[in-house]
């Protein structure tokens, strides 16, 4: 059933009552201040706003109802009690200006979150200050620049990055005032050193890398890499979305990485949340130390202080008005102290063990899985191009067609080098029945495609919507309701 | 072993599928001298019950003050009902909305989210949000450069009176795109008009107003924004929009109206929280969407004609545009807009009224009792919900010794603005008792007759 927008259950003078003070004075500023007319907001119950907003959240897939293999993504189970534990009323009521003395048990939390980060990169210094993975590209090409013009190596502005990577790195390094080289990919998936080596040179200033890679498997020349960039006094820049596939088993400090970013609600379980908040923390080595943003959370004798930028001069500075998504930090402060050193390791070893498991039961029932001849990591490839080509039945059908079974689709059309993929990962929560029922759902949409399209090409039928005009969306524009915009929906 | 389903069947059982003797050989693409035996510096794990000693006897330490501090975090009453509902797993464990028909309620969400914000500023278009004010407000300078056609600059004015984290976030994040700020000088807490005079106005894309200003005041934004329109700049407006409630909005200022608004959401609904996390919001006049950073969602129809919501224009964003994308954002903060909009929907305009003038009335409460002692005076009428105190001595010490009595006294002003002297920020929001208040002017009574004047 359609749920109807806030605003068309509205009734002038309905009012929820009770959460707004009963009788201020009226306003007193001069009248140039005043606002003339009110704003259009919802006039609701609160029964009416608990009800519309449950029944939306009925409308979305998520963790906690679905399967929801969405490559790139690791959309792992989020514990229920880093939710809770982060929402302590203590921690919610802190304000971020609060002197240190009165947020000593916040702090201590994220100075050994700090800790436990670094010893998981292997890196020597972090900031956790970044909002998002792409914030925290955003403060890790900054540094790059920062440390090539502090030794007036100032010329120093192309990033280097594969064709396989994700969109935010060119677009980071865009914002940073810095041009991309993109470089190919060879057959089996690995960089090609000869075109990185024909690449580099005196304007380059570093190297964004995925590993493993968007493809989905461990490039084995990482070293190689960091040598040729390091020799043309290029630095590297480890994008840590993979980092679930190799926690505990590799650090990017030992493959040559110089500034590492994490994206705490992939490898870590904080909520993804409908698209946001996410945290992407960033770490350095010794080189990029002096050059992080700010604040850092330090220690003087047994207390714990914020380090600004007075105290750290050759920072790139302030990336949020207060610390970032402290809330979200505390989440993953929880996730880790939950699983400790060994908990860790087995994130890696049963999300390379799922991944590797759903792609030979994949392989096996006839899908043509893109590497095949490499090791997964916690995530793989499966190219459609035959199918489509026999049946006309898309990538994009496909995923359809599994909403319509009860799974959210894994990544389509990503990376843009194989044609019709899915890129699927599973993640180590994953229980093996529902990798199983995964399968046995994709092979019966492929059975389909060829003996009845039809019925795959009309899928999803079973979601709150069918597919959806997104060219009217475009054209019409229509995003922001209007009282009398209801007779052309 | 926590939230791992596999039992030693399941994991014998896969192995053999994949043909390898152990899980050890999943590894072995890893270069050997890549691989390590263990994260030596990483604590064991904890159970539950254990993990929750350890946050509780943490969050323990940071309890039992109660804080007159605002300067862009607003503690305001939380309905019960906002984050039981934002905390279902439906909205919590769901990821962005790439697959339309699997993410409505999201996407309807973000949509009533959108035409709230409009509403509220008295814009066309609001995107799905971004990380915060601060971020927020850098994105719109970014903005403004792109869009403004006629005049072809990288300079922006900027506003003394503008949160300072804001400009120095905006700075930092632009200077890559050769962006530079330029500062308007303040007087008597306001935009100073006079320093308006001396400006090449024509060198500069935009101009940014804050109101009600960092300080609390008001600005004379319509002179402001008729004066910038007259330069062919673009009108940046931030504000409070729990003000918005009250205040005339950023889309009526002066003749013509401001061309962008943004600000920090966490008012609507988001615990102060140590600072995060909160949303920055966006909205900005029809002609400008397509510069607009970030994700927006729109109305559409499916294949059998039904409504239904998707996220649209994409051809700007990263994931489509890769370098040449309108910013790299890749995310919005999707469960505080959700937040967001289940707060607004509760409190409908009268509630947001009331709680805007409830703030206002204890601010001035709070100012008239702390200026009872004569070591103290409110420097700046008429004012919102934040003011300025001038004392007849440093504040560090005041703030200190008030603190150890479980008050969080405010903010000092003297490293932003050492022109205002011993200043002080003070904010009583509708949180804030007549007991709280008149406890703050007791305790600062005795701390002032106790301490000396520096």
């Amino acid at each position: 059933m359609l749920e109807p927008i806030i605003f068309e259950l509205s009734a002038p003078g309905r009012r929820a009552g009770g959460h707004a003070p009963a009788k201020p004075p009226a306003a007193d500023f001069p009248a140039q201040f005043l606002r003339r007319e009110e704003p259009l907001l919802p006039e609701v119950s609160e029964l009416q706003v608990v009800r519309h907003f449950t029944r939306l959240s009925q409308q979305n897939y998520s963790i906690d109802t679905q399967f929801y293999p969405l490559g790139s993504c690791t959309m792992k189970y989020n514990p229920r009690v880093c939710n809770r534990l982060a929402m302590l009323p203590e921690f919610v009521e802190r304000h971020p200006l609060a002197a240190t003395e009165y947020g000593q048990g916040f702090l201590e939390c994220m100075y050994e979150l700090q800790d436990m980060l670094k010893a998981v990169t292997g890196m020597t210094a972090i900031s956790l200050t970044p909002m998002a993975g792409a914030q925290a590209e955003f403060a890790g090409v900054t540094m790059l620049r920062a440390y090539h013009d502090a030794r007036g190596d100032s010329e120093r502005r192309e990033i280097i990055v594969p064709d396989a990577a994700h969109g935010t790195n060119p677009a980071t390094a865009s914002m940073c005032g810095c041009t991309v080289v993109e470089i190919p990919t060879r057959a089996d998936g690995d960089v090609d050193l000869d075109a990185l080596r024909n690449a580099v040179g005196p304007a380059t200033a570093g190297i964004m890398l995925t590993n493993p890679s968007t493809l989905g498997i461990f490039e084995r020349q990482i070293i190689e890499i960091a040598d040729i960039v390091h020799k043309a006094g290029g630095l590297l820049y480890y994008d840590g979305a993979n980092l679930n596939a190799i926690l505990g088993r590799a650090l990017p400090a030992d493959m040559g990485f110089d500034v590492v970013h994490l994206n705490l609600h992939k490898t870590f379980a904080t909520p993804h949340g409908g698209g946001g908040p996410g945290s992407g923390v960033v770490a350095v080595n010794e080189r990029l130390a002096p050059f992080l943003p700010v604040p850092i959370v330090g220690r003087d004798g047994d207390q714990y202080v914020w380090l600004s930028a007075a105290d750290r001069p050759r920072s790139i500075g302030r990336l949020s008005t207060f610390m970032g998504n402290a809330g979200i930090l505390l989440r993953a402060f929880v996730y880790m102290r939950l699983l400790g050193a060994d908990g860790m390791r087995r994130v890696s070893e049963f999300a390379t063990l799922n991944a590797n498991y759903l792609m030979k039961r994949l392989q096996t029932a006839g899908f043509e899985v893109s590497f095949a001849e490499r090791r997964a990591s916690h995530e793989f490839i499966v190219s459609l191009k035959l199918i489509t080509n026999e049946t006309g039945i898309s990538a994009m059908d496909f995923a359809k067609a599994l909403l319509d079974r009860g799974f959210h689709a894994p990544t389509t059309y990503f990376p843009q080098l194989v044609a019709e993929c899915l890129l699927i990962e599973p993640t180590e929560t994953e229980a093996r029945q529902e990798l199983d029922a995964f399968v046995a759902a994709l092979v019966e949409i492929r059975d389909l495609a060829y003996s009845s399209p039809d019925t795959i090409k009309a899928a999803p039928i079973t979601t709150p919507v069918r597919r959806l005009d997104d060219v009217r969306a475009v054209r019409q524009l229509d995003v922001v309701w209007q009282p009398d915009s209801e007779s052309s929906a | 072993m926590p939230f791992i389903p596999h039992t030693e069947r399941d994991i014998a059982a896969m192995l053999s599928t994949i043909g390898v003797a152990d899980t050890e050989a999943l590894f072995d693409e890893i270069p050997a001298a890549l691989r390590i035996d263990g994260l030596h510096k990483i604590p064991a794990g904890m159970d539950e019950a254990a993990v929750t000693r350890l946050m509780r006897d943490r969050a323990a330490k940071d309890a039992g003050v109660v804080s007159f501090i605002g300067a862009g975090a607003y503690e305001h009453h939380i309905p019960a009902a906002v984050w039981d509902l934002v905390t279902r797993g439906e909205f919590y464990s769901a990821y962005t909305p790439y697959q339309a028909e699997a993410s409505q309620g999201t996407l309807q969400v973000i949509y009533e989210y959108q035409s709230i914000m409009a509403n509220l500023t008295g814009l066309d278009i609001s995107n799905a949000s971004l990380y915060d004010g601060a971020t927020a407000f850098a994105e719109a300078c970014l903005m403004a450069v792109r869009s403004n056609r006629k005049v072809n600059s990288r300079k922006i004015l900027v506003s003394c009176s503008v949160h300072p984290v804001y400009r120095a976030v905006a700075r930092h994040l632009t200077v890559g795109q050769g962006i530079e700020l330029v500062e308007i000088n303040c007087r008597d807490g306001q935009t100073e008009l006079a320093a308006l005079d001396g400006l090449a106005a024509e060198e500069f894309a935009a101009v940014c107003l804050q109101q009600p200003t960092f300080l609390g005041t008001l600005d004379d934004v319509d002179t402001l924004t008729d004066w910038a329109h007259a330069q062919q700049m673009i009108v940046i407006a931030i504000c409070n929009p729990m003000s918005l409630a009250v205040l005339r909005p950023p889309g009526e200022w002066g003749a013509a109206g401001a061309d962008i608004a943004c600000g920090e959401g966490q008012p609507f609904g988001i615990p102060v929280a140590s600072g995060g996390p909160y949303f920055g919001y966006l909205v900005c006049r029809q002609q400008m969407v397509r510069q607009m950073p970030g994700r927006i969602v729109g109305r559409t129809v499916d294949i059998d004609g039904k409504p239904g919501f998707t996220l649209t224009l994409q051809a700007r964003e990263q994931h489509i545009r890769r370098s040449k994308a309108t910013s790299n954002i890749c995310t919005n903060q999707g469960l505080m807009v959700t937040a967001a909009t289940i707060y607004l929907s509760l409190l409908g305009s009268d509630g947001l009224r009331r709680t805007a003038l409830q703030c206002h009335a204890n601010t001035k409460l709070l100012v008239e009792k702390l200026s009872e002692s004569d070591a103290a005076t409110v420097m700046f009428e008429p004012f919102f919900h934040e003011a300025v105190l001038q004392f007849d001595r440093p504040v560090g010490p005041l703030i200190e010794a008030l603190g150890q009595q479980g008050i969080l006294a405010g903010y000092d002003l003297s490293a932003d603005y050492p022109e205002l002297g011993n200043a002080l920020l003070v904010c009583a929001t509708e949180m804030r008792t007549e007991e709280e208040i008149a406890k703050y002017a007791t305790v600062l009574k005795a701390v002032m007759s106790s301490s000396k004047v520096a």
